[in-house]
């Protein structure tokens, strides 16, 4: 029943073959098609764009007050593209091998070929927009290294790349609107899919200004609405990132990807207490020039400067000679965990590591400025002064975001890091065309599950989210719409536009009048608690079948006792989050049966049943290498679709970064 | 690192939508860890009004990371608070002593209506991006990314003006309620870039057009933007839109 729709033919020819076969709408008729898109990140922006380019008529959607502020815009790395501009080997075919070996061989091959081969159209879309990539002397652009791969692909712009992309996007989004082919709906949350005939026709929204409910009507819907790691409560997601609308389509019929993928953040600010609202990354660019390590001695309660160069250990340098530092990002969290459950964490929580620049910022930048400056025999003070000025360049934005959050200057001493949520793998099932297995109804971006399998690699969410807006969809979505070339806008008067407004309008009715005794904000933070503890970093059967249990009575305390200030009709931003943390928690409860069902370690889901020896994630391709797609059934209630995985090109191995 | 706890009278502005006049009230807050954020703190505020049965206080915020430019308090009359080239968000209480009174409004500007409480209406913004805040180029269209050099200080200057998050804070800090900062910032972003070239002299005349349609003040060269800027856009964007547009009106042809 799940038909992924990936072309004949070989995996370099595919997508060539499908652009040149896929059937395609006229120009005089994308005038009378209606397109929606709910979100406008990279995904959303990039589509809205695309597709008003092209002549379709786009209604876009944002909860935010503006498409600018989607949280895209915290992207902080670069974007990765096979463009070879550093002669060092890069192709189309090592980006996708990369992205297949680094998702830990749970990613479809198909997808990610479409994904490398047009990652080098998405640089120069981005240029000519106006986004000011970083560049050399020669005004040429440059590259920096991320994460799991051994080259330089890496484009950016300071340590604020998802910002000057998503601002690229935003422009494009608005030249549309200025053009009257684009009309951008802010401040307003999609709250359910219409469905007529078995199609999705159409959205309700809730205005958040005035909290009125609201029909818009699609030949087609998108889904670009990000991803899901809020249902831990902390994350590096903006407090608004939600699942909400992934969450109705699925409720509607769309299924759900490997939902127990999720990635954990090797560098972040570690949690400083209680009152904290969500968790700040520090770019993984870091790790270029940052050496990340614990004291050898257990308990060292030494300051990090008084800790001498010998009695320090640099444990990935240790563990994994071939790339260091820059390991995959599960692997890196993993490390990080593994030396704090050990006893060997620093900081007043012991719940975190160093991650140091005094090395790189003396000998690679500071020598490298002498040399050109022409100083001879340089002393210290001079290397670091001089270092300085380079690595504020590189990474200044950082350095001061860090300062600000913990009060300790990073050029002086290490960095404190722990690994927290920042990006979720899995979500809504799309075939090739990015279309859900239900009809009409796309999913982009982050929201999908498509291309990073187990494990994303760095700088690949913005790649992934532009490949899918500005160059994907403007080709799928013509070959389901040249079908519909005939069917006149419904109007929204429709009984299928009535009865889901009224499902929408009585469950929010319902949420008011529990008028319990328990904040929406303390409900999200029990369920984050639950699903860190027991759905995080390592997974065992028994506390992943302790963790459905205890968010099922959740979910049964949540419906009888939360309390949500104000009324209906007004701006009410606790009755959104509690629609928000609603779906999370049935969220929570279906991200532990697919890491339960899941009984092998691949990427960053690690159960801890299934390790080698090292204590490395132990893959089970017999019996594993399928996406899960979970259908809806009814309360707490799923049924298990398999979508068996092929690998005709690349040769599954062990995954190793020794 | 230290633990201490303070003891703080806050006053903050509340207006129940726009058509109903707003006032202050004051909230007493105990025990707030200096580690926490400004916005962790109005959490913790929020938290106990919703336990008291009363209505939490309404702010924009999103990104908590200084970048998505929602937040937009008006703090003890400075925008973003006390700290130097920072967001509200950003700002931690390490800022405040025990015992202090913070007074915290929305911005204030006619282009920029309450809609509840500290949030207000900037899709004004938006619209000022609209009238020509961007590069004519459909996808598609693109050359490959190096068949342009672009000189390195330009490439960078224009970076420093594309860093603007459009928060609004220099609008709420100009006594004219100007939004020159803004309009400028986007003109030298893409006046700086070969790419931006051709569409140059109707830029900065649909953008200025735009700015002042949508009500905000003139420009008199007070600065106050400058100095309240979370990304530090400099006013030298300004005088270069000055050029911009007065280049634009010398030899415009339309």
């Amino acid at each position: 029943m799940l038909n992924s729709k990936i072309p004949a033919g070989k995996m370099e020819d595919k997508w060539v073959d499908y652009k040149g076969h896929c059937k395609l709408v006229n120009p005089a008729n994308k005038r009378k098609l209606e397109i929606i898109i709910v979100g406008t990140g990279l995904a959303g922006a990039s589509a809205a764009a695309a597709l008003g380019e092209l002549g379709y008529k786009v209604k876009a959607f944002c909860f935010q007050d503006s498409p600018r502020r989607a949280h895209s815009i915290a992207a902080q790395g670069g974007i990765n593209a096979a463009k070879n501009y550093q002669n060092d080997g890069d192709s189309t075919f090592r980006l996708f091998y990369d992205t297949v070996k680094g998702g830990d061989y749970r990613a479809r091959e198909a997808n990610v070929h479409r994904l490398a081969e047009v990652s080098a159209n998405i640089i120069d879309q981005c240029v000519a927009q106006g986004v000011p990539f970083a560049r050399e002397y020669g005004g040429l652009l440059s590259n920096r290294s991320f994460g799991g791969v051994q080259v330089k692909r890496t484009f950016y712009a300071a340590g604020q790349t998802g910002q000057q992309l998503l601002i690229g996007a935003y422009q494009a989004l608005e030249r549309q609107v200025a053009l009257g082919n684009v009309e951008m709906y802010s401040r307003h949350e999609m709250l359910d899919v219409v469905m007529i005939d078995d199609k999705a026709r159409g959205i309700i929204c809730r205005n958040l200004i005035t909290g009125e409910l609201e029909r818009f009507f699609g030949h087609a819907v998108l889904l670009c609405s990000g991803g899901y790691g809020n249902v831990f409560y902390l994350s590096t997601n903006a407090m608004g990132s939600n699942v909400t609308a992934a969450w109705k389509a699925h409720k509607k019929g769309a299924m759900f990807g490997n939902p127990c993928f999720t990635q954990i953040h090797p560098t972040c600010i570690p949690v400083s207490g209680d009152h904290q609202s969500k968790l700040t990354l520090m770019s993984e660019s870091l790790r270029n020039d940052g050496r990340i390590w614990v004291p050898k001695q257990k308990n060292d309660t030494r300051k990090a400067n008084d800790i001498p160069e010998e009695e320090r250990d640099y444990y990935l340098e240790r563990r994994y000679p071939a790339f260091g530092n820059l390991v995959p990002r599960d692997v890196a969290s993993r490390a990080a965990k593994e030396r704090c459950d050990a006893g060997y964490g620093v900081g007043t929580t012991k719940q975190a590591v160093y991650l140091d620049f005094k090395h790189n910022l003396i000998n690679k930048y500071g020598r490298t400025e002498a040399l050109k400056q022409g100083i001879e025999n340089p002393d210290l003070e001079t290397l670091i002064r001089l270092g300085k000025e380079v690595v504020k360049e590189e990474y200044g934005n950082l350095f001061d975001m860090y300062e600000k959050i913990t009060g300790e200057n990073p050029y002086e001493v290490p960095m404190r890091i722990y690994p927290a949520v920042h990006y979720t793998m899995g979500g809504l099932w799309v075939d090739y065309e990015l279309m859900t297995n239900v009809k009409g109804l796309y999913c982009l971006g982050e929201a999908n599950f498509s291309d990073h399998g187990a494990n994303r690699l760095g700088a690949s969410a913005l790649m992934q989210g532009l490949a899918d807006g500005y160059f994907v969809i403007p080709y799928t979505i013509g070959n389901y719409l040249a079908d519909e070339i005939s069917v006149k806008p419904i109007a929204t008067t429709h009984e299928a536009f009535e009865q889901t407004e009224k499902a929408v309008k009585d469950r929010i009715d319902t949420l008011m009048n529990i008028k319990g005794k328990q904040t929406v904000e303390s409900f999200h933070k029990r369920l984050g608690k639950i699903m860190w503890e027991k759905c995080g970093m390592a997974r065992n059967a028994q506390g992943l079948t302790e963790a459905i249990a205890e968010i099922q009575q959740l979910k049964k305390e949540f419906w009888s006792d939360v309390r949500i200030p104000g009324e209906i009709s007004e701006m009410n931003p606790e009755l959104d989050k509690a629609g928000r943390v609603a779906d999370f928690i049935e969220l929570g409860e279906l991200m532990c049966k697919d890491a339960l069902q899941r009984n092998e370690s691949c990427g960053g889901h690690f159960r801890e049943e299934s390790q080698t020896e090292e204590g490395e994630a132990k893959r089970d391709d017999e019996n594993f290498a399928y996406v899960s797609a979970w259908e809806y059934k009814g309360e707490s209630n799923w049924e298990l679709n398999k979508e068996p995985l092929e690998f005709e090109v690349v040769k599954l191995t062990q995954r190793s970064y020794k | 690192m230290e633990h201490s706890m303070i003891n703080l009278t806050l006053k903050i502005w509340r207006q129940k939508n726009a058509a109903t006049p707003g006032k202050f009230e004051t909230y007493p807050v105990k025990n707030i860890s200096i580690e926490m954020s400004f916005l962790e703190m109005i959490d913790v505020l929020n938290e106990e009004l919703i336990s008291d049965g009363k209505d939490p206080i309404a702010f924009d915020h999103d990104c908590r990371e200084g970048i998505c430019g929602a937040c937009s308090m008006y703090i003890n009359g400075r925008p973003h608070g006390p700290w130097h080239a920072n967001t509200t968000c950003q700002l931690h209480m390490r800022a405040y002593k025990d015992g202090d009174t913070i007074v915290i409004e929305p911005w204030r500007a006619n282009a920029f209506p309450v809609i509840k409480d500290l949030v207000v209406d900037r899709t004004a913004f938006d619209r000022i991006i609209q009238a020509g805040g961007y590069i004519s180029v459909n996808t598609g269209n693109a050359v490959d990314a190096n068949a342009m050099p672009v000189e390195r200080d330009n490439a960078e200057s224009a970076f420093a003006a594309a860093a603007c998050i459009g928060c609004g804070a220099c609008v709420a800090a100009c006594k004219n309620s100007s939004a020159l900062l803004f309009v400028s910032a986007k003109v030298s972003h893409l006046a700086l870039l070969p790419q931006g070239g051709p569409e140059r002299k109707s830029r900065a005349m649909s953008m200025v057009a735009q700015m002042d349609k949508e009500g905000f003040g003139s420009c008199t060269n007070t600065g106050a933007c400058e100095a309240v800027c979370p990304k530090e856009i400099s006013i030298e964007n300004i005088a270069r839109l000055n050029r911009e547009y007065m280049m634009a009106g010398a030899v415009s042809d339309k």
